[in-house]
C-alpha cells in the first residue's frame, strides 16, 4: 500500500456516514416544476439530467477515480420519490448509537418543509400501502416475511463487458437507430417504447454532462495548484472524464473512471437494492491491463493503485438508510458491491488472470467493508489462485467467499439461459445468480419458513401478536401422525406464498408505471432492443426471487416433533405445545431431550438430511414457477442476510430446543451448534440439497485460527472447499476467529475497530453490529480438528 | 470367527481430521494401549472396555437415569447422581437416556461394516485431498483381528490406509499389518530404556526392534516424536534420536510434535491426576533448534503432523 492509497484508506475509515438532502431538495424542485409535463420515463430521465447538471461535485485531494453520490464521501442522498423519510426518522437516524447517519437540525427542519409535504400521499410507498389487504399488513406483523421493494428500488444488479466496449455515444446511436424502426401500425405498445428510449437517450445524456462538470473541475484544480505531479494527475484526471463515459474506455484508469460514472449513475438515478456491481472485474480490466503493460503505460505497481483507489471509491458510499426501522433491522452500512473473481469466461475458459490476483491483493491489503471480494471457482480454475484466496480468509476478515462457477451456471442453464449468458453470470449482493449485464434478478423479500411451522402448531394463530395469521389448519394436539401435522405446514407455507406474491405483483407493476430506470436500462441488455425498461421485463432475463430462511431450525424442529411425539412417543403433542409457549420453563429436561436426541440437520445423518430435503422440495413447489407480471417466474432462493435475527425475533421457542426470540439458523447453515461431526458432515449434508434448482444458498463456517496455520492446512481447505463443489454446492465462506478475540472486541470495541467478521453474505465491522448479531456470531459452530 | 461379525472397541471417530497423515483423513481411535503415557490425550482408552464418564456440571438432577438403569446402579447422593459399580453392568441405558448429556461412553463397540459405512462417507473427500483412513488409539495392534479386518476392508474400497503405532506388538503381528497398511505414523518417544519404562510403563527393546524390522520390510513410514520437556529434549536424547533414525535400512521422515497441556481438562474430568501439571510446552524457538538439531542426522525433520 503506497502513501496515496494509505492517506485515501484513512480517510475513509475516519469519514462518517451522514445523510445529504441535496438530492432531495433538487428531486422535489424538479418533480413540483415538472410532475404531469412529461411521460414518466421521460420525467424521470430529465429527473436524472437535472441532479447531473445540479448536484455538488467533488474532487478530493490524491483522488485518481472522481465522482460522489452525495457532496462529500459517505454522504447519502434520501429518495423521497420513492419513500419519504419523516423528520422523526431522520432525527433516530442521527441519534442511533448503531449504523448511525449524522444528519444537522437545520437539514432535518429544511426537509420538513420543503421535502416531506410534497412527498406526502405522492411517494411510492405511500401509493403502495393504500393498497395492500389487511391479511397481508398481519402476516408482516407476524414476522412471516419482508418486502424489498417497498423502501427502495428493485435491485441486484451487476454488470458485464458491455460498457468497456461502447460509450454513451455508441448507446445513443442505438437508440436512435431502434427508435427508427418503431412500428406504430402493427406494435401497439410503439408509443410507449418510443417514450422510453427518449428518456434512455436523455440518461445518456445526463452521465456525459456528469462527466463534463468534473472534467471541467478537475482542470480548474489543475490551473491552480503549485504541485506540479498534483496537476499532471488532475489533466489525465479531466482527460478520462472528457472521454468516458461518453466514448469507450482505452486504458485501465479510464476503464475504472468508466464503471465508477455508470455506478454512480444507477445509484443517484434510484436506491437498488443491492448498490450495483460490476461483475467479473477482473475479466473486464484484463485487456486493459496487458494492453498498458505491453505498450509501456502501465506498471502492475499503477493498476493496483488505480484499482485501490475504486476500492475505496466503493468504501465511501455506504448504504441508504431505510425508514421506520431500528438499527436492528437494517445494520448495515454496507451496500453489497460484489466484485467477482475468477470464474469462467463466456467461451467457458478460466477467467482468472494476474489482475484477479492483483485485485485480491487490493482487498487484503485494504480491507474494508466494502466492496465485497468474492472468488468464483470452476473446476478449470487454478489450485493456485483458490490458495491465494484461501491465504486471504485465513486472515480472518470473512471474505473472499468461496462461489462454485459450474453450479452457478448450472442453476442459470436450468432456467433456460444460454451457455454463454450463465458463464457471463455469477453472484452479486450476498449470493444471488444472475446473469450479469442482462438480466433484473429481484429480491421479493424473506420468507420466514420456521413461523410457518410455528403457525401451523397453532391452527394458523400467531401467538405472537394473537392474531389469526394463516388458515386454519386444525389443532396440532389432535394430530395422530406427522404428516398430518407435515400437511399443515405445506397449507400454510402455500397460503402465505399466495399472499406475498399477490402483492409483489402488485408492487411490480407500480414500480414499472411510476419509477422506471432509464439510465439503468440503457446498460442493461437487451432494454434497448425491446425499447422496455429494466423494471418492465426490458431485460434479457427477468426473474423474481423469495429468499427462504430458517431451513436448519425447520428441518430440526420437523425432526424433533416427529423422534419425540410420533416415535418414541416421549411426550405428548400438548406438553410440548405448552413447553414451547413457556420457553421451556420448568421443562429443563424435556428441553435438553429436544436438543440432544434430536437428528439435526448437518451431522451427515439421514433422518434429518431428508427431512431437509423434504423442506426444500416443498419450498420449491410453493415457489419455483409462479409467474410475475413480466412474462417469466419465481424461483426459491435460500439466504438470509440478517434477517434470521429478525425473524428469530419474532418466533416463539422452537421444537428444536431454540428459545423464543433468539436467531433462527442462517442461510442455508445447520442450526447453531447442531452441527457435531465436524465440517465434513456439514458438506455432506449440504450436498444433499439440490441447489442447482435454487437461485443461490449460503454456507457460513466458523474455523478456529490454529487449524489453518500451515501451508500443509491452507491445502486441506482448499481441498475441502472443492470436495463441496465437487458434490454441486453453491457458496461458502468463513470466519477464522476464536471466540476469545470477539469476546474481547466485544469488551473493549475501540481496540477491536476493524475486526470484519462474517455476517451473511458480506462482511461487517464486528464492533458495529448489535449484541444479537454479535451473538449469532459467536454461537455458530467452531470447527477444530484433531 | 467371520471378519464381518468382528467387533472392536472405539471411543472416536474423527471426520476432517488434517494432522494424523496426508490430506483429508477419518481418524478412528481404537481403546486399549499397553502403554501408559503421563502425557497421553486420552487416558480414558487405556482400558480396552468402555465405561461411562459422568461430567456433574452438566447434570441438570431429572434422575431420568436413576429410572432407567435396569440394575439399580444410581443413587442420588450429595455428590450429583453416583455410581455403584459393583451394581453397574456397564450397558450404557444412563447414557442413552441422559437428556443433558452428562452421561459420556468412553468409547462403544462397532462391527467392521458399521465403521466401513461411516469411513467410506468422506471418499469424496479422501480423493479430492489424497487423503484416507488413520487408524489410531488407544493402540491400534491391541485389537489385530479387528484391526486387520478393517484394513482389508478399506483396501477393498480404496481407501489409503495409515496406521498410528508406538510399536509395541509382537513383529510378526506388525509384519502382517504392514501387508495392509499403506503409511505407518510410528512413535518414538525415548530411546534410553530406563528413561522409556520411567515414562510409558514399558521397555522399549521390542519397539525399536519392531522399527528396525518394519523399516527394512520397505514399509512407508513417518517417525513421530512427541517432544516431551525433562523426559527426551535433551541435547543427548535428541542425538540417539538421530543416530538411531539414520541408521535405519530405510530414509524416514520425522515429524516432532511438540508437548501441549490440552488434555488437563479432561484429566479434570476423569479425575486422574496429571503428572505433567508443572511441564511448560517447549518455547517455539526451542522446537526450531530441535528440528535443526535432527536435521544434522540427514534427516527430514518437520515440526507437527
Amino acid at each position: 500500500m503506497n502513501a496515496r492509497i494509505q492517506k485515501l484508506r484513512h480517510e475513509s475509515m475516519l469519514a462518517k456516514p451522514c445523510i445529504s438532502i441535496e438530492r432531495a431538495l433538487l428531486t422535489t424542485a424538479f418533480y413540483k416544476e415538472n410532475a404531469g409535463k412529461h411521460s414518466v420515463p421521460v420525467l424521470r430521465a430529465l429527473n436524472f439530467k437535472y441532479l447531473c447538471e445540479y448536484k455538488t461535485i467533488v474532487i478530493g485531494a490524491d483522488e485518481l477515480i472522481v465522482g460522489e453520490r452525495g457532496p462529500q464521501p459517505k454522504a447519502v442522498p434520501t429518495f423521497p420519490e420513492l419513500t419519504c423519510h419523516s423528520a422523526e426518522d431522520l432525527r433516530i437516524l442521527n441519534a442511533r448509537p448503531m449504523t448511525r447517519y449524522g444528519i444537522a437540525e437545520a437539514d432535518i427542519r429544511t426537509y420538513a418543509q420543503e421535502v416531506i409535504p410534497y412527498w406526502q400521499g405522492r411517494s411510492l410507498r405511500d401509493r403502495i400501502f393504500s393498497h395492500v389487504p389487511p391479511e397481508w399488513n398481519q402476516a408482516y406483523e407476524s414476522g412471516l416475511f419482508t418486502e424489498f421493494m417497498e423502501q427502495r428500488a428493485p435491485g441486484h444488479t451487476a454488470l458485464d463487458g458491455t460498457i468497456y466496449r461502447k460509450g454513451m455515444l455508441d448507446f445513443k446511436r442505438e437508440i436512435a437507430e431502434r427508435r427508427s424502426t418503431l412500428d406504430y401500425l402493427n406494435d401497439s405498445r410503439a408509443a410507449d417504447r418510443a417514450e422510453q428510449l427518449k428518456a434512455m437517450e436523455i440518461a445518456c445524456d445526463a452521465a456525459i454532462v456528469f462527466a463534463e462538470r468534473h472534467a471541467e473541475l478537475a482542470e480548474r484544480l489543475a490551473s491552480a495548484t503549485t504541485d506540479e505531479r498534483r496537476r499532471t494527475e488532475l489533466a489525465r484526471i479531466a482527460a478520462a472524464c472528457r472521454r468516458v463515459p461518453a466514448h469507450a474506455p482505452r486504458d485501465l484508469w479510464e476503464a475504472l473512471q468508466m464503471y465508477w460514472f455508470v455506478h454512480l449513475g444507477t445509484i443517484t438515478e434510484l436506491n437498488g437494492w443491492d448498490a450495483m456491481t460490476p461483475g467479473h472485474l477482473d475479466q473486464h480490466l484484463q485487456s486493459f491491463y496487458e494492453k498498458g503493460l505491453a505498450d509501456g503505460t502501465l506498471t502492475r505497481d499503477q493498476a493496483k493503485e488505480l484499482i485501490a483507489c475504486f476500492w475505496i471509491k466503493v468504501n465511501n458510499h455506504p448504504a441508504p438508510p431505510k425508514v421506520g426501522v431500528t438499527a436492528e433491522e437494517s445494520g448495515t452500512y454496507n451496500d453489497f458491491t460484489n466484485v467477482n473473481l475468477g470464474g469462467l469466461t463466456r467461451s467457458g475458459d478460466s477467467g482468472v488472470s494476474e489482475v484477479s490476483y492483483i485485485i485480491l491483493e487490493v482487498a487484503d491489503e485494504l480491507h474494508l467493508l466494502q466492496p465485497q471480494a468474492s472468488v468464483h471457482i470452476s473446476g478449470k480454475t487454478p489450485d493456485r489462485f483458490l490458495k491465494a484466496a484461501c491465504r486471504v480468509i485465513r486472515k480472518g476478515y470473512g471474505y473472499p467467499a468461496v462461489f462454485n462457477s459450474d453450479e452457478t451456471v448450472m442453476e442459470m442453464l436450468r432456467v433456460g439461459k444460454s451457455i454463454e449468458d450463465a458463464r457471463e453470470g455469477g453472484c452479486s449482493g450476498c449470493v444471488e445468480t444472475g446473469a450479469f449485464g442482462k438480466e433484473a434478478y429481484i429480491l421479493t423479500g424473506y420468507l420466514n419458513v420456521p413461523k410457518l411451522l410455528e403457525l401451523a402448531l397453532n391452527n394458523g394463530v400467531d401467538p405472537l401478536t394473537g392474531k389469526q395469521a394463516g388458515p386454519q389448519t386444525g389443532d396440532a394436539a389432535a394430530f395422530t401422525t406427522f404428516e398430518q401435522l407435515y400437511a399443515a405446514f405445506e397449507q400454510q407455507l402455500d397460503r402465505i406464498v399466495s399472499l406475498k406474491v399477490r402483492v409483489n405483483n402488485y408492487i411490480e407493476r407500480m414500480v414499472a408505471a411510476h419509477s422506471p430506470a432509464p439510465f439503468l436500462s440503457v446498460v442493461v441488455s437487451d432494454c434497448i432492443a425491446r425499447g422496455r425498461d429494466y423494471y418492465d421485463g426490458g431485460p434479457r432475463y427477468n426473474t423474481n426471487y423469495i429468499q427462504c430462511c430458517g431451513i436448519g431450525t425447520v428441518t430440526d424442529s420437523l425432526s424433533a416433533i416427529r423422534t419425540h411425539v410420533f416415535e418414541t412417543k416421549a411426550f405428548g403433542m400438548d406438553r410440548l405445545l405448552a413447553a414451547l409457549a413457556n420457553d421451556f420453563k420448568n421443562e429443563e429436561a424435556l428441553h435438553h431431550t429436544l436438543k440432544s436426541k434430536t437428528a439435526c440437520f448437518g451431522n451427515d445423518d439421514t433422518r434429518a438430511d431428508e427431512l431437509m430435503q423434504r423442506v426444500y422440495r416443498s419450498l420449491f413447489a410453493a415457489i419455483d414457477g409462479r409467474p410475475n407480471t413480466k412474462g417469466t417466474v419465481y424461483h426459491l432462493n435460500m439466504l438470509s442476510t440478517t434477517c434470521h435475527v429478525y425473524f428469530g425475533k419474532m418466533l416463539g421457542a422452537t421444537p428444536n430446543g431454540r428459545l423464543a426470540g433468539t436467531p433462527e439458523s442462517d442461510g442455508t447453515s445447520p442450526s447453531h451448534g447442531a452441527d457435531r461431526n465436524g465440517p465434513t458432515a456439514v458438506i455432506h449434508s449440504l450436498g444433499k440439497m439440490d441447489q442447482v434448482k435454487s437461485g443461490g444458498t449460503l454456507l457460513n463456517m466458523r474455523f478456529l485460527p490454529s487449524v489453518l496455520r500451515s501451508d500443509q492446512d491452507l491445502e486441506k481447505l482448499a481441498q475441502l472447499i472443492r470436495t463441496y463443489f465437487r458434490m454441486n454446492g453453491h457458496h461458502i465462506q468463513f470466519n477464522v476467529m476464536d471466540t476469545d478475540t470477539l469476546r474481547r472486541a466485544q469488551a473493549e470495541p475501540d481496540d477491536y475497530r476493524d475486526l470484519l467478521v462474517r455476517v451473511a453474505g458480506y462482511s461487517d465491522y464486528f464492533v458495529d453490529l448489535d449484541q444479537h448479531h454479535q451473538e449469532e456470531i459467536i454461537s455458530r459452530t467452531p470447527q477444530s480438528t484433531c | 470367527m467371520h471378519a464381518e461379525l468382528t467387533t472392536g472397541q472405539v471411543f472416536n471417530v474423527m471426520r476432517f481430521s488434517t494432522h494424523d497423515g496426508p490430506g483429508i483423513r477419518t481418524t478412528v481411535f481404537l481403546k486399549g494401549c499397553p502403554l501408559s503415557c503421563w502425557w497421553c490425550h486420552n487416558p480414558e482408552n487405556w482400558k480396552h472396555v468402555p465405561s461411562e464418564v459422568y461430567i456433574a456440571d452438566r447434570c441438570i438432577g431429572c434422575g431420568i437415569c436413576i429410572e432407567a438403569c435396569p440394575n439399580q446402579a444410581l443413587a442420588r447422593t450429595p455428590q450429583g447422581i453416583t455410581v455403584d459399580s459393583v451394581r453397574c453392568a456397564h450397558c450404557a441405558r444412563c447414557v442413552d437416556v441422559c437428556p443433558s448429556e452428562a452421561r459420556e461412553r468412553t468409547g462403544w463397540p462397532v462391527t467392521v461394516p458399521e465403521l466401513v459405512s461411516t469411513l467410506e462417507r468422506d471418499i469424496p473427500f479422501y480423493e479430492q485431498s489424497g487423503g484416507g483412513v488413520t487408524f489410531s488409539g488407544g493402540e491400534p495392534l491391541c485389537q489385530t483381528e479387528f484391526l486387520m479386518a478393517m484394513l482389508k476392508a478399506c483396501g477393498q474400497l480404496e481407501i489409503h490406509r495409515a496406521v498410528d503405532t508406538c510399536g509395541y506388538a509382537a513383529s510378526d503381528v506388525l509384519l502382517q499389518v504392514a501387508r495392509f497398511t499403506d503409511l505407518f505414523l510410528f512413535d518414538l518417544k525415548a530411546l534410553d530404556p530406563v528413561t522409556h519404562r520411567a515414562n510409558t510403563g514399558v521397555d522399549n527393546a521390542g519397539i525399536l526392534a519392531n522399527l528396525r524390522q518394519l523399516s527394512g520390510s520397505g514399509a512407508d513410514i513417518i517417525i513421530r516424536i512427541p517432544l516431551i520437556p525433562g523426559v527426551n529434549d535433551d541435547e543427548q536424547s535428541l542425538s540417539k534420536f538421530g543416530e538411531f533414525i539414520a541408521a535405519l535400512p530405510r530414509r524416514h521422515p520425522v515429524n516432532l510434535l511438540p508437548y501441549h497441556a490440552a488434555a488437563a481438562g479432561k484429566y479434570k474430568k476423569l479425575g486422574i491426576g496429571l503428572r505433567g501439571a508443572n511441564v511448560t510446552p517447549p518455547a517455539a524457538e526451542r522446537v526450531v533448534e530441535i528440528a535443526q538439531h535432527l536435521s544434522g542426522f540427514g534427516l527430514a525433520v518437520s515440526v507437527g503432523g
